[in-house]
């Protein structure tokens, strides 16, 4: 009996959310009285890797093929079905992002288990098996019980608090994975491949700083930009926005664009309409800055300014700076 | 004209070789499109039954606004290469508007699998029986519903049906048998060509929503609208109970000629930087 956990690797590091399901994947392997075990799929160096120890891992099956260079869910998930069934683990865990619901739901349909996307919380482990999840769009949370041998769960970030050292200082032992391979999971082309320059991910940044509509246009935007970099933060926008070009589509935040859960979310002249706020409100602390001191957004937030963007940013960017 | 030709065709001659060839000219081009029935964006979530159940009290119900996005692409593929458009609902009659609606958009016919959504592997399991019945070329849905987020089901299907899947998928061309996507992945997107048939969950840009007009709207009432039962019976998951996020506290406003005491209490006090 094991718990696997699937991590993302990125330039060959672990991705923080994936660090993050570790520690989850840990914490559930203790209740359930299992070992850890980690796949990472793709090039990584082994002292990377080791890490996945301090965050409680026993051991890391890894994987590395040229075949395996692009994202390939259909591939990784198969990956994932060989390595549950050679460490018989009973307990899956992703962490949530297109690949991993991808990768949860194929992996699923072939271990005939439950999946469940969208974990809040640990897992109940006494008695039957039961997960909380947030459900329609973080409007509200379910309890679900699962019934399944296999228990597939893709989690959400900031489920747990994370440190480094509480859980174990070992090393991860690291194993080499050779899975074999579905020919039929290599029928696509990868064409090109566009990564926006930024450093940071929405789904992996700790603070947004955000512009809706009252930034007025693109021409605008540095400012907001300006407040991102000081802060160390990553940029987004409310969905008119983005449909009106000012900004790319993967900056789109709210109910049918990226939903986000970072600790810091500073909105700039968003309205705080009931779609936008259902991608922010997993968010730690929200800060709102708007003219309108109406503007719905306030209800939502913990702190709050009323007043223009264009003259507070600046000063906010002043100030952040002078931090440490 | 054509495709009444080559309906004719198709009838008398040996069908299995010839619909390679039609895909080819896309002409039998058959296209699913799976939606869901969920509250509008804007409802007040509320439950009742000792939280066990959704108060549906005075919810509006949309198709969810990403199947929405596939209906939208899919109307558009029926109409530039010809075929069919086929919609399919796992639910309840409460649906039946929301598959009307569809029908009006512009779907020819419309299943509906006559099942409370257990969860997505029921759902998935009812998609990918009634598409192994049909061998669609196309399958089409949201990249997640706007209920459970999970946004798992095309995965499940594609598996179940052992072709490839891919979400969220902004942008999708047909030539023949080849699609080419652009597909969101983090942080960016990838643009992709693979060979039909293939699952694929939407997202904006990939259409604009469509609302359908007076003429859609009469047609849709007379369009097949077919009913049938469920398969396979085992329960993976049971929901328990719901529960409400804990209400926000207070907003502490801090005055504009003061804002530079923000970055301090971010630091100070709700120690996020
Ligand atoms: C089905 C559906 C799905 C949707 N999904 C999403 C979604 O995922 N994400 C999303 O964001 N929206 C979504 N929307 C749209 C949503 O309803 C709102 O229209 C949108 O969020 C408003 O964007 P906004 O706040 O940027 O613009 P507005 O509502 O126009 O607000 C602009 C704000 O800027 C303020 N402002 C203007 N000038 C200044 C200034 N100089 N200084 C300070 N403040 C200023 C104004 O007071 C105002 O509050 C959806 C809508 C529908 C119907």
């Amino acid at each position: 009996m094991s718990v696997l956990i699937y991590i993302e690797l990125e330039n060959g590091s672990i991705k923080k959310t994936s660090l993050e399901t570790i520690a989850y994947g840990a914490k559930v392997a203790e209740k359930t009285g299992g070992k850890a075990i980690v796949l990472a799929i793709g090039s990584a160096d082994a002292s990377e890797l080791e890490k996945a120890g301090r965050y409680g891992a026993a051991k890391v099956l890894h994987a590395t093929d040229q075949k395996l260079e692009h994202e390939n869910s259909m591939a990784y998930a198969d990956i994932l079905v060989q390595a549950v069934q050679q460490e018989n683990s009973k307990v899956v865990i992703l962490a949530k992002s297109g690949l991993g619901d991808a990768m949860a739901a194929r992996a699923a349909a072939r271990l005939k288990a439950a999946v469940v996307s969208g974990v809040t919380q640990l897992p109940e482990t006494d008695g039957v098996f039961t997960v909380t999840r947030s459900v329609f769009s973080g409007k509200a949370f379910a309890k679900t019980q699962i019934h399944s041998e296999i228990k597939i769960l893709v989690v959400k970030k900031n489920v747990i608090e994370m440190d480094e050292n509480a859980v174990a200082t070992e090393n991860a032992e690291i194993v080499p994975f050779s899975p074999a391979f579905r020919e039929d999971d290599f029928k696509a082309t990868v064409v090109q491949v566009e990564k926006a320059n930024t450093e940071l991910s929405l789904t992996e940044a700790d603070i947004i700083v955000s512009g809706g509509r009252g930034m007025k246009g693109p021409e605008n935007w540095q400012p907001l930009v300006d407040l991102a970099r000081a802060l160390g933060a990553a940029t987004g926008c409310s969905k008119p926005v983005s449909d009106l070009d000012w900004r790319p589509h993967h900056e789109h935040i709210g109910q049918t664009g990226i939903k986000v859960a970072p600790n810091l979310y500073i909105a700039c002249g968003i309205s705080g309409a009931i779609q936008h706020l259902a991608g922010v409100n997993g968010s730690k602390c929200i800060v709102v800055i708007n003219k309108d001191p109406e503007a719905p957004f306030f209800k939502a937030a913990d702190y709050g300014i009323v007043g223009d963007i264009f003259e507070i940013l600046p000063r906010l960017t002043e100030a952040a700076k002078k931090l440490k | 004209m054509l495709a009444y030709y080559l309906s004719f065709y198709v009838n008398c001659e040996d069908k299995v070789i010839l619909r390679s060839v039609t895909i080819h000219n896309h002409m039998t081009m058959k296209i699913l499109v799976c939606i869901t029935n969920v509250p509008d964006t804007t409802a007040k979530i509320a439950f009742t039954d000792n939280d066990t159940k959704l108060n549906k009290n005075g919810i509006q119900y949309i198709i969810g606004p990403y199947d929405d996005y596939a209906l939208a692409r899919g109307v558009e593929i029926r109409e530039q290469s010809g075929g069919t458009l086929t919609v399919l609902h796992v639910g309840g009659a409460e649906a039946d508007p929301q598959i009307r609606k569809a029908l009006a958009i512009g779907a020819d016919d419309a299943i509906r699998v006559n099942a409370e959504p257990l969860d997505s592997y029921f759902t998935a399991l009812q998609i990918a029986h009634i598409a192994k019945q049909n061998n669609y070329d196309l399958i089409l849905m949201g990249r997640e519903s706007i209920d459970y987020n999970s946004g798992v089901v095309h995965g499940l299907v594609g598996e179940m049906l052992g072709i490839p899947s891919y979400s969220p998928v902004m942008k999708l061309d047909l030539d023949g048998n080849n699609a080419t996507i652009t597909r969101e992945i983090d942080g960016g997107n990838e643009i992709l060509k693979v060979s039909l048939p293939l699952v694929l969950g939407c997202q904006e840009p990939i259409a604009e929503w469509k609302i359908p007009n007076m003429r859609g709207i009469m047609t849709a009432r007379t369009k097949p609208l077919n009913v049938v039962e469920s398969v396979g019976s085992e329960v993976l998951t049971t929901p328990e109970k719901y529960t409400l996020p804990a209400p926000k506290g207070a907003c502490k406003m801090i005055p504009a000629s003061e804002a530079e005491t923000l970055i301090r209490l971010l630091q100070t006090e709700a120690k996020v930087l």
